[in-house]
């Protein structure tokens, strides 16, 4: 029994010599947190925290938060492994010490990532909590203006538009293909799949390089909002296809099978079984491509050009997109054209949010149906 | 064959009329026939479309080898002006920003996967992966600016340190950067392809933990069960089941974050000071990547010179697909791929 209750997270082996006084079978508490376990934890952390604290500001010669606050996680899980030690063996204080580890790295990637987003709202706040930042264009403002004038209207469009093309684009082709290769299949679709699967390692500048050296170098076309959108496109049809394609897969053969049987036609069992089956999923692959398409720089940093006024012709005239805008922006050496660059982050960082949303929506409202 | 008709029960007569089954019509009606042909071009257009980038890029190493010659792989320094093209510090720099990455992304994403799949509480879980997916989703320019503004100036004292007290590793070394100099220079630390590799390594981390996050949801339940039966603790279980169930998916989805590192483009392009020297010194200022070398040049090449910048482009491609390539077998071959016994 009283090896049962002093059991931590895992759970201590069998202790010899102490026989189970009685006959009940009672489970093993695997996960639950014992009072010695807490006690444990809260003791390392809160002593470990005075050590470093008086060591690090007060004894020894070194500075900086960052430098603290590895030292405290250091010192905490030699602390911890060190009083579980005291009370048990070898077995519980390595699993104490790689939970230790455990929490502690996706902590760290959690707080990485939720500084990421802070700080460009934070910096970003200024510039972007003006309404003439989402309702004027740049060439509203110059230089020297006040965040008071001016936006990036010109750059939400000009993204817009040219996520809007290579959906165009990429939706037929993407979704075809994949049926293509699930419906139809054959050696010839292996290659195709093998093909697109390659294309997905793409690196996305090369996208833009290509429709660069074929479309502005070789055949003489202007940059503009369509090379970009076609820019786009090379890099999300393989993506889109190939998510499609792992959707399409998953469609029970049974339906197929059923819809054959009742005599439709193959067709009419694609169109009105198959697709309408993997509905959200298929939009799930393009919503989740449009959110990578929309976020990507460099295919646009050599395709499109940039203008500071309204571009709403996508053809032959340079047109400014939000990506390539902050990219601009962030190689300024303008305090202000910095911060219009991190306000361009937030609304970008919106975008992404309100695409990402919406595929979770799609697919929770999926798997609530079934 | 007579059997059949002996089967039947004594006294029971044919039916008055044979029932006569419907003719099948081997041949597909219009419709299908117009479904097949339509989605076969559209494959056939992706295919056509996809496989032109792939041999335009392959195609320019032959204007490329022709006017250059084999000094291309050999020649370190990217110089138009001179008309004096090579790759090899290029590729150099690439590889190391990529592997540096990998360095701080694999135990990272290994851990974050480990912690999502095993310990977190199940009320947090899907929260969790819908968080990483989130991560994965996030451009990387954003990244780029918190690297370039918030990460550089705080990682350069790291790198100080590094280089005050594992200086005499020629890989921590930093010329110029003497331990106890007077003036502190904190610019020779900033701007380095270790920084750059730091930032490049936020955006593979979701790529990889949703790889091992993956493998370990499938590592079996009666394993698991059966390795606490035995007396073992959490990470007892995780040791002798999730992890060598997990392998191929651990191995794969760090291989993927490596080929998704190698054509980072713009975190690199933002962060990294350009420089052609030849120098393994991962913390010291300056640095090239193929995808960076684009980026810069595109725009200033004769013709002749943006053939030589798409061929630099084949070449980070051809290994980027290699390295997917093998990841993809990996991940495949692996136990994690294949059915469990119950």
């Amino acid at each position: 029994m009283s090896s049962v209750v002093k059991a931590g997270p895992g759970l201590s082996p069998p202790v010899a010599g102490q026989a189970p006084d009685d006959s009940r079978d009672i489970p093993r508490n695997v996960t639950a947190a014992t009072v010695d376990y807490q006690l444990t934890l809260l003791g390392s952390l809160v002593g470990s925290l005075g050590l470093v604290w008086l060591l690090y500001t007060q004894v020894l010669p070194f500075s900086g938060p960052i430098g603290f606050v590895i030292c405290w996680y250091v010192a905490f899980v030699g602390l911890f492994a060190a009083v579980t030690a005291v009370q048990h063996g070898r077995t519980i204080v390595l699993d104490r010490v790689w939970m230790a580890v455990i929490t502690g790295a996706a902590a760290l990637v959690g707080v990485a990532l939720i500084a990421t987003v802070t700080y460009i709202v934070i910096r970003g706040w200024a510039a972007a909590h003006h309404l003439n930042f989402i309702t004027q264009s740049e060439s509203a403002a110059d230089q020297d203006s006040p965040l008071t004038q001016g936006g990036i209207l010109n750059a939400i469009i000009g993204s817009l538009i040219q996520l809007g093309i290579a959906t165009a684009i990429t939706l037929p082709l993407g979704i075809g293909t994949a049926v293509y290769m699930v419906e139809v299949g054959g050696r010839f679709a292996r290659v195709v799949r093998t093909v697109v699967e390659a294309m997905t390692a793409l690196p996305d500048i090369l996208a833009g390089l290509f429709i660069y050296a074929f479309l502005i170098v070789a055949l003489g076309f202007e940059r503009s909002g369509f090379a970009a959108a076609l820019a786009l496109s090379v890099m999300m049809l393989p993506i889109i296809a190939r998510s499609a394609d792992v959707a399409l897969r998953v469609v029970p053969g049974g339906l197929r099978e059923a819809s054959l049987a009742l005599g439709a036609t193959q067709w009419r069992t694609v169109w009105r079984v198959v697709l309408p089956t993997q509905r959200t999923g298929l939009a799930t692959a393009v919503i989740l491509g449009m959110a990578r398409a929309v976020g990507e720089t460099a295919p646009v940093l050599i395709t499109s050009g940039a203008s500071t006024f309204y571009t709403w012709n996508p053809f032959g005239e340079p047109m400014n997109s939000l990506p390539l805008y902050i990219y601009t922006a962030v190689r300024s050496p303008q305090q202000k054209f910095i911060e219009r660059g991190f306000g361009a982050g937030i609304v970008l960082l919106v975008m992404v949010l309100v695409l990402f949303a919406t595929a979770r929506f799609l697919a929770r409202s999926k798997a609530g149906r079934r | 064959m007579t059997t059949l008709i002996d089967l039947r029960p004594a006294g029971s007569s044919p039916e008055p009329e044979k029932d006569s089954p419907r003719a099948i019509r081997k041949s597909l009606s219009v419709a299908d026939r117009i479904f097949r042909w339509g989605s076969t071009g559209i494959g056939t257009v992706v295919l056509v479309v996809t496989g032109a980038v792939g041999l335009f890029l392959g195609y320019q190493l032959i204007p490329t080898l022709h006017t250059y010659g084999l000094h291309f792989f050999t020649q370190t320094q990217w110089d138009p002006e001179t008309n004096v093209l090579g790759i090899a510090e290029v590729l150099l720099g690439t590889v190391e920003v990529a592997i540096i990455a990998v360095v701080f992304a694999f135990p990272l994403s290994l851990l974050t996967a480990l912690y999502i799949s095993e310990y977190a509480p199940w009320w947090l879980r899907g929260f969790l992966i819908a968080m990483v997916d989130l991560m994965a989703a996030i451009p990387s320019i954003l990244f780029a600016m918190w690297g370039v503004f918030l990460i550089n100036d705080h990682a350069a004292y790291v790198s100080r340190w590094l280089n005050e007290f594992f200086g005499w590793v020629p890989f921590f070394h930093v010329s110029g950067g003497e331990p106890r100099a007077a003036v502190f220079i904190l610019s020779l630390y900033t701007s380095s392809p270790a920084i750059a590799g730091m930032v490049v390594a936020m955006m593979v981390i979701p790529l990889a933990t949703a790889v091992m996050l993956g493998v370990f949801g499938q590592a079996p339940l009666s394993e698991r069960e059966g390795a606490y039966a035995l007396g073992s603790t959490r990470w007892g279980m995780i040791q002798s089941v999730v992890l060598p169930f997990g392998r191929g998916g651990i191995v794969g989805g760090t291989m993927l974050a490596l080929g998704r590192a190698l054509g980072e483009t713009v975190a690199v392009s933002l962060i990294l000071s350009q420089n052609f020297d030849v120098k393994l010194r991962p913390l010291e200022i300056g640095g090239i990547t193929t995808a960076k070398l684009i980026a810069n040049y595109f725009n200033e090449s004769s013709s002749g010179q943006l053939s030589a910048l798409l061929a630099a482009g084949f070449v980070l491609f051809a290994i980027t697909i290699l390295v997917n390539s093998v990841a993809a077998v990996i991940v495949s071959r692996g136990r994690s791929g294949a059915q469990t016994e119950i």
